[in-house]
């Protein structure tokens, strides 16, 4: 009683191919084996003398089988037609690779076929359904000619294609065929499978698919439709593709994951993982499941290869990942603050915050002379040192080190026109930087510090200049950090509405209500301060309007702690 | 790239292969068994001198990993370890007393065996003192990986080489012959490499670790590469152009990618900071035969007039891993699964 037969397809690795053929033949389900022609004799003749004590395995005719291309659907046609002319009792053909390896035990396999007599077990999708099509050809592959090899000829391939798709050349389909797609691993009942291979069309149908692409996942996907009672279309084999479209390649370590799929059999399997072929060959105690294959519940392992290969890890630059500008897909790992201007207002701005945010408040991470890491360390994680030239010899990734090295923590840091600027354009670019702006902050120092006016008008008019330029490449093309930006004048008319705001932000919606604010600098007689930087000729517009005599709105006694309720 | 630039690309590529021709002829046969390779064998390729501690280890860790043939050349070792290598089943070895220097720091000899043995195999080229790490090789050894590569169409593999250092001053980390050295050399620097890309040759540049924040705080640009390519299916035109920090021709060196996914990549976990480094740092700087090296030598015994260099530090990792490496970002699975 052998009410399952096996196609197998095998060109390397003959050896596993014929532990698995002996496997199932052994159980009673006649073999048919096809070695590609271009396998050389002698292990053609080893693997036949290893089969040649069971009397059902048989070997057809061998065929150059080559990567879709139709003589894969050839082999497969004549070693099915054998088995359904050799072995009467077949009901169910199952087509298989020589890298396939049952993952079940094949009583689970022939009860579940047993369950499902007139089913046939083929995915059959159509070409608006798939996503997975290599190279774009979904459709036109129906639609187009494909006399060239992909893997040898592939300049003539391309060409081929580009001059039918610039003539607008559409082939007319026979008729009775409507184009469906699936994996080449099926399983037919024999009056689907024979309904096939007899079709007195059958010339018309093959003519056709000789030139379509890839053939092997269409022709029986596409013929199965006419004929099936009933068509399940999923494959019974667990066949998984990467990124690439190539088959994923199963390994010992991957045991507990075929276990956990309750699939029936799976490829492909790497020759040399003996664990598996052991394990999975070795005549073990029935397991009496009935269970259906759950290929999805090992889908995440797949789905995360795909998307660690085609998008990676945001804001990580390494020896396998190095994305060329604005293909970064994020510039950094994870949301930052920068703040630009606070500490020239309040003194021990930096300090305040980490203790109001509970976060690590950097100070100055591009000052001249050195990295100020918070809490005046020499050094921070991932081994990132205060060393101003290593930080200036690469500016944006030593930025991207210190976010992707510390993730689960929002950084914060404070930035003005006199740190080093080249870090700008990276900051400008990147939508994880939060910038907090008090512009013209910088004239605050120079009001408070004791320089002679001439010097101090120079400089203001370079700080200036400095945090203009950097402004400008924040608001500029392609910007997209996110800004939040006030004149030192505006700023003071409300400082802690702002500060709550920027509390709000960096430690979330759970921030505290401002109960203590920092120190502010003394502003009394500022606003004459810039009067005076007017007359004399530099107009400090970043500092913006004060008005003529008035100060802002600005507390009476600043040595006070401003609150808030 | 202009046709011009590739058409001198290529010249070059030729003069390196003449020139390893040229430069094969100081090497002299010590041990042949070149015959026992079989075509699917893995093969390894090392140029070294004065190793004979670390070799016992060596050969077996990459055995273990399924390398079948080493194929290596011994430059005027004044030990005992060209004896030892002689007497290995599955070791080829090559002398020479010539120049390290002028053979291009002995990639002309290794390019020359590449080319000669290598064509067809998957060669690993690496230095006594590098040990590979690749994605699941825990449990999968090296077959498993060439032959997902070669599935996936790719020639070469990318790593970076991880400088591994002690807890205390390099000096007091003794090594006992065989004994796996990161069992003291059990710590890194996770998070401080810098990389640019070279766009003549198309590879990556990467600087940075211990060495690069000790020794070169402030002249980064000399800081050493760490940046190699040690695992390529090999072609007879193929060439090592700088020790194996890149190739010829320039797609092999395209071992990354560049539009924001992650291509499979390794550690070369770097062995040298053990107490042999002293007495190896003294010698090399009398040879003059390293490449930048020598500046890096200097700077070690200028650090070391002040007391062993110690390179540990509260932020320093410790090895757990290749999940651990892989986690921190310093190689990747890409799409192997």
């Amino acid at each position: 009683m052998s009410s399952l037969g096996f196609v197998m397809l095998c060109h390397t690795a003959l050896d596993r191919a014929a532990d698995v053929a002996r496997y199932w033949a052994e159980r009673d389900c006649p073999v048919v084996v096809h070695v590609d022609r271009r396998t050389p004799d002698a292990e053609f003749d080893v693997l036949q003398a290893a089969l040649s004590d069971l009397w059902n395995v048989r070997f057809s005719g061998r065929f150059a089988c080559e990567w879709g291309r139709w003589s894969l659907v050839a082999a497969s046609q004549e070693a099915a037609q054998m088995l359904l002319r050799e072995f009467i009792d077949v009901r169910h053909v199952y087509l298989a690779s020589g890298a396939c390896l049952p993952v079940r035990p094949l009583d689970d396999l022939r009860d579940f076929l047993a369950r499902h007599p007139r089913t046939d077990f083929i995915e059959s999708v159509t070409t608006e359904d798939v996503d997975w099509t290599q190279g774009g050809l979904a459709e036109e592959r129906f639609r187009m000619r494909f006399p060239f090899s992909w893997k040898r000829q592939r300049w003539l391939f391309d060409r081929s294609v580009e001059f039918q798709r610039r003539l607008g050349l559409a082939r007319s389909l026979p008729d009775g065929v409507d184009p469906h797609l699936g994996s080449q691993w099926w399983c037919l009942t024999r009056q689907t499978l024979s309904a096939i291979l007899q079709d007195p069309r059958r010339r018309v149908f093959d003519r056709y698919f000789r030139t379509v692409w890839i053939p092997d996942e269409s022709y029986f996907q596409t013929l199965a439709r006419r004929y099936s009672i009933d068509l399940q279309s999923r494959s019974l084999t667990l066949s998984k593709f990467d990124f690439q479209g190539k088959p994923h390649v199963f390994y010992d370590d991957h045991l507990d994951l075929l276990t956990r799929s309750d699939c029936f059999v799976a490829r492909k399997v790497w020759p040399r993982a003996g664990q598996l072929y052991d394990r999975f060959l070795a005549s073990g105690p029935v397991q009496d499941r009935d269970v259906d294959p759950a290929p999805a519940r090992i889908e995440r392992v797949f789905h995360a290869a795909r998307t660690r290969r085609s998008r990676g890890r945001r804001g990580l630059f390494m020896a396998g990942r190095f994305p060329r500008n604005d293909w970064e897909s994020g510039r950094s790992a994870a949301p930052y603050t920068i703040c630009h201007g606070f500490n020239a207002i309040f003194s021990d701005f930096d300090g305040w915050l980490a203790r109001r945010s509970g976060l690590r408040v950097h100070g100055h991470l591009f000052a001249p002379e050195k990295v100020e890491f918070a809490e005046g360390r020499s050094d921070f994680v991932g081994g990132l040192t205060s060393s101003a030239a290593l930080r200036d010899y690469n500016p944006g990734q030593f930025l991207t080190n210190l976010i992707w090295n510390s993730r689960g923590e929002r950084q914060v840091f404070q930035f003005g026109p006199n740190d080093r600027q080249e870090v700008g354009s990276f900051l400008a670019g990147d939508d994880n930087a939060s910038l907090w702006i008090v512009t013209g902050a910088w004239a605050l120092p120079l009001f408070l510090g004791n320089a002679d006016f001439g010097d101090i008008r120079k400089q203001a008019a370079r700080l200036q200049r400095v945090e203009a330029a950097f402004l400008n490449a924040l608001q500029g093309r392609g910007a997209r950090a996110d800004l939040h930006i006030w004149t030192l004048a505006d700023f003071l008319t409300q400082p802690m509405e702002h500060l709550q705001e920027l509390l709000d932000h960096v430690a979330g919606p759970a921030a505290p209500r401002l109960s203590e604010a920092p120190r502010m600098a003394d502003l009394a007689g500022f606003p004459r301060f810039v009067e005076s930087l007017k007359n004399q000729g530099m107009n400090p517009h970043l500092v913006g309007d004060f008005g003529p005599e008035e100060g802002p709105d600005r507390p009476k006694n600043p040595a006070k702690p401003y609150l808030v309720r | 790239m202009k046709a011009i630039e590739r058409y001198g690309l290529r010249l070059n590529r030729k003069r390196y292969l003449v020139r390893a021709w040229r430069k094969s002829r100081a090497l002299e046969l010590a041990a042949d068994r070149t015959w026992t390779i079989r075509p699917d064998d893995i093969l390894c390729f090392v140029t070294l001198r004065n190793e004979r501690a670390r070799l016992p280890y060596f050969l077996r860790y990459y055995r273990e990993r399924g390398v079948r043939h080493f194929l290596i050349v011994d430059n005027a070792s004044s030990d005992t370890g060209l004896a030892y290598l002689i007497d290995q089943p599955d070791c080829s070895v090559w002398t020479t007393e010539a120049s390290y220097k002028s053979a291009r720091f002995g990639m002309d000899w290794v390019n020359h065996l590449l080319r000669r043995y290598g064509h067809g195999h998957w060669c690993l080229t690496v230095d006594a003192d590098e040990f590979l790490v690749y994605p699941y090789c825990d449990t999968r050894p090296l077959p498993a990986l060439t032959y997902w590569l070669e599935n996936a169409g790719v020639r070469a593999f990318g790593t970076m080489v991880l400088d591994m250092y002690p807890q205390g001053p390099v000096g007091q980390a003794t090594y006992r012959d065989g004994e796996d050295p990161f069992e003291r050399l059990c710590w890194f620097d996770s998070g401080n490499y810098t990389i640019t890309r070279n766009w003549e040759f198309g590879n990556l540049w990467i600087q940075g670790g211990p060495r690069a924040r000790m020794f070169f705080a402030d002249t980064p640009y000399d800081a050493p590469a760490l940046n190699k390519i040690p695992l390529v299916h090999w072609h007879r035109r193929y060439t090592y152009v700088s020790s194996t920090h890149m190739l010829l021709p320039r797609g092999l060196n395209l071992v990354f990618d560049e539009w924001g996914g992650e291509k499979a990549s390794g550690v070369l976990l770097h062995s040298k900071f053990l107490n042999t480094f002293t007495s190896k740092a003294e010698e090399e700087l009398k040879r003059r035969e390293h490449y930048a090296r020598s500046r890096e030598y200097e700077a070690y015994l200028l650090d070391q007039s002040a007391g062993s260099p110690v390179f540990w530090n509260s932020w320093s990792q410790r090895l757990e891993g290749w999940r651990q490496l892989e986690l921190l970002g310093l190689m990747s699975k890409g799409n192997w699964a």
